[in-house]
């Protein structure tokens, strides 16, 4: 199936997505890595808020190369980083924050898809590589929190426009498609090295 | 030649490789993803490689880098013993990367490793990483690398015992293969590297992981070799962007060196779809030619 969404998503809406489905979304997109989950997590243990408000918004695995014209941005390549990297935060983050949608590229693992199927969120696996695409669905940035933490590190956040397409490759319901890859690999492999 | 001016064309030049580098990918990679396009039957697959393959045309005519992450500069040089300007180059080069950084051509990565500070213009220790080699002549070949942290994260290096022989080293392959599945941004080019030592492995992987698509190693048992593996990596079915699929690598690329009779080193590099280099040979008057791409 094929989605177009608009972001803030409820968490009735994002149940209905299963993996293998098609989705675009619309509306606001922040990029988050590794220091971003970091800091945002050490935030949350201290009690402080976070700049913005992420409830039932998306995520975005990526740091994006930006330029700054007068005193706006403009996103010149934004495409996804991997995610495994924030294995070691993302049901934390997912507890916490109560975003609906990860877009990043690799996949996540177990502790992640469990997270996702109590909180109700989905993963999605944006092409590796295509950052010429993504920045192309980007209107505007909106702004930019962090930003002494690096460019590629900091919150950035964008207005997107037919951002995809994107796979989901984990939803809200414990289904991961990389497990089955993962399994169908495992198979593949005791295959080859028997040949070896 | 006035040697101020030999390196401002200089540096004009090595923006140029950096440009060329990070916005257009070589047409024998674009190519060989067309041909993996055509023979992939998972629809997941093809839209991925439907999506890169609309990512590079889309880079090439908007001017725009390719991926984001355009990485760390490492730069080639073969300089020819007769070449008017040497001790200044690693300048020259630092002032391009900044130049560039600048441009918003590249992302700003260099951080330093413990403190993880960004410097913001892609320097700092040792980096812009460059790499020498000198010849005989009068020229200079610059070979300038971007390479993204996706697919060098997966790197790998075992010092392997020599019992474990040929299957070892295969099993080795298959390993780091199946461990790195989707991560190295699949389908990749695969650099093998096997003997010498322990560092000098990896630029045997390296440059294996560089070598142009349609060149197979000289030796005809290597050759073999790496048609062997590269149906073997296949079989795996890890596939585009690790989603599953038939092709996950486009090549299996392996250079060897001789080792000690006691060492069987093996270093694995991936190089990502997205296996951006640029390449020119440059004249003592400051001439370029291009070596990778069509510059008019």
């Amino acid at each position: 199936m094929e989605f177009h969404i608009k972001t803030p998503i409820s968490e009735d809406k994002v149940r209905e997505l299963r993996v293998g489905d098609t989705l675009y979304i619309n509306g606001i997109i922040f990029t988050a890595r590794d220091e971003a989950h970091k800091r945002a997590l050490e935030y949350a243990k201290e009690g402080k808020a976070l700049p913005i408000s992420v409830e039932g918004f998306a995520i975005f695995h990526c740091g994006p190369i930006a330029q700054q014209v007068g005193s706006e941005w403009r996103i010149v390549s934004a495409g996804p980083t991997t995610s495994t990297r924030m294995e070691m935060f993302e049901s934390d983050f997912l507890d916490r924050f109560k975003v609906r949608i990860v877009v990043g590229k690799g996949g996540m693992g177990e502790r992640t898809t469990e997270a996702m199927k109590r909180v109700g969120a989905v993963y999605c696996a944006f092409t590796g590589g295509a950052g010429a695409l993504g920045a192309g669905a980007v209107q505007r940035v909106r702004g930019v929190e962090w930003l002494d933490l690096g460019m590629p590190e900091a919150l950035w956040i964008l207005d997107i426009k037919d951002f995809g397409p994107l796979t989901v490759a984990i939803d809200a319901h414990g289904k991961n498609l990389y497990e089955e890859v993962d399994r169908r690999v495992g198979e593949n492999l005791q295959r080859i090295y028997a040949r070896i | 030649m006035d040697i101020d001016l030999l390196a401002e064309k200089l540096r004009t030049h090595f923006v140029k490789l950096i440009d060329l580098a990070v916005t257009a990918l070589p047409t024998n990679i674009e190519e060989a993803l067309k041909k993996t396009l055509n023979e992939e039957t998972s629809e997941i697959a093809r839209e991925q490689l439907k999506a890169i393959l609309r990512n590079i045309q889309v880079a090439r005519e908007k001017h725009i880098p390719i991926c984001q992450d355009t990485g760390i500069q490492m730069f080639h040089l073969s300089i020819g013993e007769d070449f008017p300007l040497k001790a200044e180059l690693p300048k020259i080069i630092t002032e391009a990367v900044r130049k560039a950084t600048s441009e918003a051509l590249l992302r700003p990565n260099a951080i330093h490793p413990l403190t993880r500070l960004n410097t913001r213009d892609n320097t700092g220790i040792d980096v812009p990483y460059i790499e020498w080699n000198l010849l005989e002549g009068n020229t200079l070949e610059v070979e300038v690398i971007p390479k993204g942290a996706g697919s060098e994260n997966m790197s790998a290096l075992k010092m392997l015992n020599p019992g474990d022989g040929l299957r070892g080293v295969k099993r080795f392959i298959i390993e780091i293969v199946a461990a790195a599945g989707g991560k190295p941004c699949p389908p990749y080019v695969l650099g093998v590297g096997i003997g010498l030592c322990s560092d000098s492995v990896m630029k045997l992987a390296r440059r294996a992981s560089m070598r142009p698509l349609q060149k197979r190693n000289e030796d005809p048992e290597i050759a073999n070799l790496e048609d062997e593996l590269l149906g073997l990596v296949n079989e795996t079915g890890i596939g585009s962007m690790g989603l599953g699929g038939r092709t996950t690598a486009l090549a299996v690329n392996i250079e060897v060196g001789h080792t000690h009779t006691a060492e069987l080193p093996v270093g694995i590099i991936f190089q990502c779809w997205a296996a951006r280099r640029a390449a020119a040979r440059i004249y003592p008057n400051g001439r370029a030619e291009y070596l990778s791409h069509e510059v008019s």
